[in-house]
């Protein structure tokens, strides 16, 4: 069975080459059928492996799969080479069950858009790149797909090419993740200097034996895989990014920046955990950066009023809480959360969509309000997906991923009481801002009137990403409630569990009990702030110094305007002060002295046949005299 | 008939009168502005050319000297009957024989 896993990759680039081929012979219905239809036949291939992964696991817990041979130079020669193990299978699954789900919606969604051909070629190419991603078996081949995601990425976001903002946004992703993608490529180089191989087993193989914990290889190697995790995954200091890359079409923010490409950065840490463990001031260095992230991120969401970059700053920040649990060593609890997050954030972004489609391209979340009658299956779904992302208790599946990082934040070795604290004071943040968004959107009175209202291709991916925002929790659940742990055993095949310290039995349920409540506690608060008591924020917002923070929060942190001070506008400066490029001066020296002397040299075409007489008889007199006296 | 024959004239002689006829062509050709002496003085040149030929030939006892004059002749004659057409054509183009003026064509 295993042997068909090429198909989960080649589906969708079948679809693309369709779709970029003969597309503009297809209806707009066509284009969709095969757009979805494609990443559908994928989703159900990859559900098969997984079924049969778990009832008929392969030998050692891994299958590969080469294809064919990339090249041969040398010692170097990259497999093109599929590998599917319990993480790569996690991530197939769940990568193109959301991509099919959002394809789905897309497909009413954008019915009426002008490129329809082109958003499901794009999208298309996108799970295809990020299913190689997540299946490649060498570094190569994953950073192929990396580019490829970055690529579809920068297309998608500029997907509305004609209004400048747009470009401008997809060009600052592009360029920024580029960053990071760069760092990335250097660490591949020195990987495979060192230890000669570009397998991922390889290279984790060689350096557990050759390498020892702290050396500096280890230390420079994970310090460049992390710099490209966090320009992929937006967390600090790239993350600025993201939130304009909400630029989009929604279905695009829905896949790209929240369910998939975002977490691709998670993916790679734990993919390559070993070079993590031996650098223990990197992994310090990324649940540092997870947890400062996290609340910066938690701490801008609160105060934006576009729907959509509420959710992007809320992507950022539940990305920090996965670099957290990766920081921690915590490789399966991260990616359970990004297993979560994946449902409820797509569910969430789908539910935006709907709200603004519906009220005709509208994002201002004060100006909705009062939708809860008028779209109730959006209001169920997306009261599903805020609930999960607040992480409320038992029956939220976001509440036993966030529980399992904050428990590890606080009984892992590497654990520390300021990074649990962080992570708490997170999830009070994530309560408030979620359910911020659901009060004014679909609560107190109604401001604009329901111009267009969802159909089922909407309904069926809003239903189901809400029952796996519920449901798929209950596969990994603290032991104080009930001792299923069926997702770090099914994960343990390729991932080292979390080293702990033994905690006594009442700090566990404290420890529980206060990720259970805290987010409870934003949600009142979010309550009487927004719903119950409205004139309190304006109140509080109108003060000086609170302005002052609000604003501050709202331009996340002033990112933007430091970067544009330290880098853009010099660089801009630079480009103008060498307009002239100063490298072209060569050649347009050269050219400028050849000119001379043909300017010169040309004077002697006179035509005047006694000077040119005079000239041959001048030249055969030295030629004769120059044989004479040599 | 061995070797040289007595009484006859040096080699050295016949070259350097040669050397003073193509002289002579030359700077002819270099100072005349008259087109039509210029042509005379480029005969004068061929004809230096093809005694020192001649004289070749006969210190070597070779035919092939005077075969390379009756070239030369050939040459010279082809030369004059273009030459002559071109100066008949420059003339009533330019009413002028001025060599110098030829330059006015720019090509």
């Amino acid at each position: 069975m295993f042997e068909f896993i090429w198909l989960i990759t080649a589906m969708p680039f079948a679809g693309f080459a369709i779709l970029a081929l003969a597309g503009s012979r297809l209806s707009r219905r066509g284009v969709s059928v095969i757009g979805a239809g494609s990443v559908g036949l994928s989703a159900v291939v990859s559900i098969l492996t997984g079924v049969n992964y778990i009832f008929q696991s392969p030998p050692g817990g891994a299958y590969t799969q080469p294809l064919w041979n990339w090249l041969a130079v040398g010692g170097f020669a990259p497999v093109i080479s599929l590998y599917l193990d319990a993480l790569s299978v996690v991530m197939v699954v769940v990568v193109a069950v959301v991509s099919f789900f959002i394809l789905l919606y897309s497909s009413e969604h954008m019915a009426r858009e002008e490129g329809v051909r082109r958003f499901f070629a794009y999208m298309d190419l996108f799970v295809g790149s990020m299913l190689v991603l997540v299946l490649a078996d060498n570094l190569l081949l994953l950073y192929l797909g990396w580019e490829g995601v970055g690529l579809c990425s920068y297309l998608l976001i500029g997907f509305w090419y004609e209004d400048d903002d747009n470009v401008r946004a997809a060009n600052k992703a592009f360029i920024i993740t580029r960053i990071g993608d760069t760092a990335l490529a250097i660490g591949l180089l020195l990987l495979f200097v060192h230890l000669d191989t570009l397998n991922i087993q390889g290279i984790l193989a060689a350096a557990a034996w050759q390498w020892t914990g702290g050396s500096n290889l280890a230390f420079w190697a994970a310090l460049l895989i992390l710099g490209g995790a966090v320009g992929k995954s937006a967390q600090l200091p790239l993350q600025t990014w993201l939130p304009d890359a909400m630029a989009g079409p929604t279905p695009v923010s829905a896949l790209i920046h929240a369910a998939t490409m975002v977490t691709a950065g998670v993916y790679l840490i734990a993919r390559t955990h070993v070079l993590f463990t031996l650098a223990p001031l990197v992994q310090g260095l990324v649940a540092f950066i997870g947890a400062a992230t996290l609340l910066l991120a938690a701490a801008s969401a609160l105060t934006q009023w576009d729907i959509k970059r509420v959710l992007a700053y809320s992507t950022i920040s539940q990305i920090g809480y996965m670099f957290l649990a990766l920081g921690l060593g915590a490789w399966s609890a991260a990616i359970f959360h990004f297993m979560t997050h994946a449902f409820f954030k797509a569910l969430l972004f789908l539910g935006a969509g709907v709200i603004i489609a519906g009220l005709g391209d509208e994002h201002d979340l004060h100006k909705m309000g009062g939708l809860r009658r008028k779209l109730p299956v959006t209001f169920w779904t997306f009261l599903i997906g805020a609930a999960s992302l607040a992480a409320l208790p038992l029956v939220t599946a976001g509440f036993y991923s966030k529980d399992l990082i904050l428990f590890t934040a606080w009984t892992s070795e590497r654990g520390s009481f300021w990074l649990w604290a962080a992570g708490l004071a997170g999830a009070f943040l994530t309560g408030l801002y979620a359910f911020r968004m659901v009060f004014l959107a679909f609560f107190g009175e109604a401001k604009s009137a329901v111009a267009e209202r969802p159909g089922r291709a909407i309904h069926v991916p809003l239903i189901v990403l809400a029952v796996l925002s519920l449901v798929s929790g209950f596969i990994q659940m603290p032991a104080a409630i009930a001792p299923v742990t069926v997702f770090s055993d099914f994960m343990s095949a390729s991932l080292p569990p979390v080293k702990m310290v033994p905690v006594s039995w009442p700090l566990e349920i404290i420890l529980l009990l206060a990720a259970a409540l805290v987010p409870v506690a934003g949600v009142i608060f979010a309550w009487w702030f927004f719903l119950y008591r409205p004139g309190l924020t304006t109140a509080f917002v109108g003060r000086p110094a609170a302005a002052s923070i609000h604003r501050f929060w709202f331009i996340g942190w002033g990112f933007d305007v430091l970067y544009n001070a330290l880098f853009v506008r010099p660089f801009v400066w630079a480009a103008r002060i060498n307009r002239g490029d100063f490298v072209d001066l060569i050649y347009r020296g050269t050219a400028w002295f050849s000119a001379q002397l043909a300017a010169s040299l040309s004077g002697t075409q006179s035509g005047m046949i006694r000077r040119y007489a005079l000239g041959i008889t001048l030249g055969t007199i030295f030629a004769v005299g120059l044989v004479l006296v040599l | 008939m061995n070797g040289i024959p007595p009484h006859s004239i040096p080699t050295e002689h016949g070259l350097i009168v040669a050397a003073v006829l193509f002289v002579l062509g030359v700077t002819g050709v270099l100072i005349r502005r008259d087109i039509l002496f210029v042509l005379l003085s480029l005969e004068i040149m061929l004809n230096a050319s093809g005694l020192a030929f001649i004289v070749a030939g006969a210190r070597w006892l070779q035919p092939d000297g005077q075969i390379m004059f009756i070239f030369i002749l050939a040459v010279a004659a082809a030369e004059v009957s273009v030459g002559l057409a071109l100066i008949l054509w420059m003339y009533s183009w330019n009413r002028t024989l001025d060599v110098d003026c030829a330059s006015k064509m720019r090509g």
